[in-house]
C-alpha cells in the first residue's frame, strides 16, 4: 500500500516544513527521551526555554539533546509583561540559536493563560527588530488580527490550559481563526492524545505543538511518534475535504430494491 | 570583591574579568549567555568585560521548555 503523503508543507517566515507537528522539550525525564522523541516523530521543530544557570548543579545542556537541523523556537516562559519576554528573546539570540521565538506571557500562576495584550505589545518589539515570532496566545479573532498586524509568522491559540491533557476545548474558537487569519495556525496548549491532535488538523490547523502529554508518557518516543502520525492523518483528512456531520442517516450500501417487488 | 552571580554573593579576586569569573563559576557550563548589571555582553567580549565590586551578573541557559 502506498501511503499518500501531504504535498503542502507547512512554510513559516520563508522556511519549509514537511512536518506539522512541533515537539516542547520541558518534563522529559531522561534528556535522551527527547532526542528519541525528536527521532521517532520527524518534527523540525521543537521549544526550549532559557533559565538562569544553577551553579551548584551542573546540568547538561538541552540544545546538546537536539539533532542538528531542527528548528530552535526559544519560549519566553516566566515572563509576566513584555518587557520582560523582550529581555528574554534578546538573551535567546545572543546564544546563536537562532532568531525564532515562541511569545509567552503568562501572569496567572493557578490557569497558566496567556495575556494576550502584553502578547501583542512584544509581538510588535520583536518582529520589528527582526525576530520570528510565534505567539501563544487565547484564542480571540480581534486579538489575532493585531497580532498579524505586529508581524507575529504564526498565531499559536491555546486547545486547553497547559498541562491539563483536556483536548481542543476552545475549538469553535479556533475554528474562527483558521477561517479568517492568513499566518498559520498552530495549535498549542492541553492537546494531550493523538485524536485531539488529530482533530486540530482535520479542522483545518496548520500544525499542532505537544509537549506534556509526550513528556510524562510511558513510551515518550513512541507517544511522539503516534502524534506525528495522528498530525499527518488530520492534515490528510482535512486536504480530502471531509463531509459535513448529519442529523440523520445516509445509506452507504444500495437498498436492495428486488426484496420489494 | 564581592559581586553578586546569579542572586548569590560571591567572592572573586579584584580585577577579574567576566571570562575567569564564569570559568570559575561555572566550568562545564555550555552556550551561556551572561548579563552584567543587565546588559548582555557578547562571549567574544567576556575577557575584555571589566568587574567592579557590586556588579551583579546573570548566566543563563537553554532548558527544556514547551
Amino acid at each position: 500500500m502506498k501511503l499518500e503523503t501531504d504535498n503542502t508543507p507547512l512554510v513559516i517566515a520563508g522556511k519549509t516544513f514537511t512536518n506539522r507537528f512541533f515537539l516542547g522539550t520541558g518534563k522529559f525525564k531522561n534528556k535522551t527521551d527527547v532526542t528519541e522523541s525528536i527521532t521517532s516523530s520527524g518534527t523540525q521543530i521543537v521549544t526550549v526555554a532559557l533559565r538562569r544557570i544553577d551553579l551548584e548543579r551542573h546540568d547538561d545542556n538541552i540544545i546538546e539533546y537536539i539533532p542538528e537541523g531542527i528548528t530552535l523556537l526559544t519560549n519566553t516562559s516566566g515572563a509576566r509583561n513584555a518587557k520582560e519576554a523582550v529581555r528574554i528573546a534578546h538573551l535567546a539570540r545572543e546564544s546563536g540559536c537562532g532568531n525564532w521565538i515562541k511569545i509567552e506571557v503568562i501572569n496567572d500562576s493557578k490557569y497558566l493563560l496567556p495575556d494576550n495584550l502584553e502578547t501583542i505589545k512584544a509581538t510588535e518589539i520583536l518582529a520589528k527588530e527582526g525576530f520570528v515570532v510565534l505567539p501563544y496566545m487565547h484564542p480571540d479573532l480581534y486579538v489575532a488580527r493585531e497580532l498579524v498586524k505586529a508581524g507575529a509568522a504564526t498565531v499559536m491559540p491555546l486547545g486547553s490550559l497547559i498541562g491539563s491533557n483536556q483536548g481542543l476545548k476552545t475549538k469553535e474558537f479556533i475554528k474562527i481563526l483558521i477561517d479568517e487569519i492568513a499566518v498559520p495556525i498552530v495549535v498549542d496548549a492541553g492537546i494531550g492524545t493523538p485524536s485531539q491532535a488529530a482533530e486540530a488538523m482535520e479542522m483545518g490547523a496548520d500544525a499542532v505543538l505537544a509537549n506534556t502529554a509526550v513528556a510524562t508518557a510511558g513510551n515518550p518516543a513512541q507517544l511522539a511518534q503516534a502524534f506525528s502520525m495522528a498530525v499527518a492523518a488530520g492534515r490528510l483528512a482535512y486536504l480530502s475535504q471531509v463531509s459535513d456531520k448529519k442529523g440523520v442517516a445516509s445509506a452507504s450500501s444500495p437498498l436492495t430494491g428486488f426484496l420489494y417487488d | 570583591m564581592q559581586i553578586k552571580i546569579n542572586g548569590q554573593t560571591k567572592t572573586f579576586a579584584d580585577g577579574s574579568n567576566l571570562e575567569a569569573i564564569i570559568k570559575q563559576s561555572c566550568q562545564n557550563c555550555q552556550r551561556v549567555i551572561a548579563e552584567v548589571n543587565g546588559a548582555i555582553i557578547k562571549s567574544q567580549q567576556w575577557g575584555q568585560q571589566p568587574i567592579r565590586q557590586g556588579d551583579q551578573i546573570e548566566l543563563v541557559s537553554f532548558v527544556g521548555g514547551g
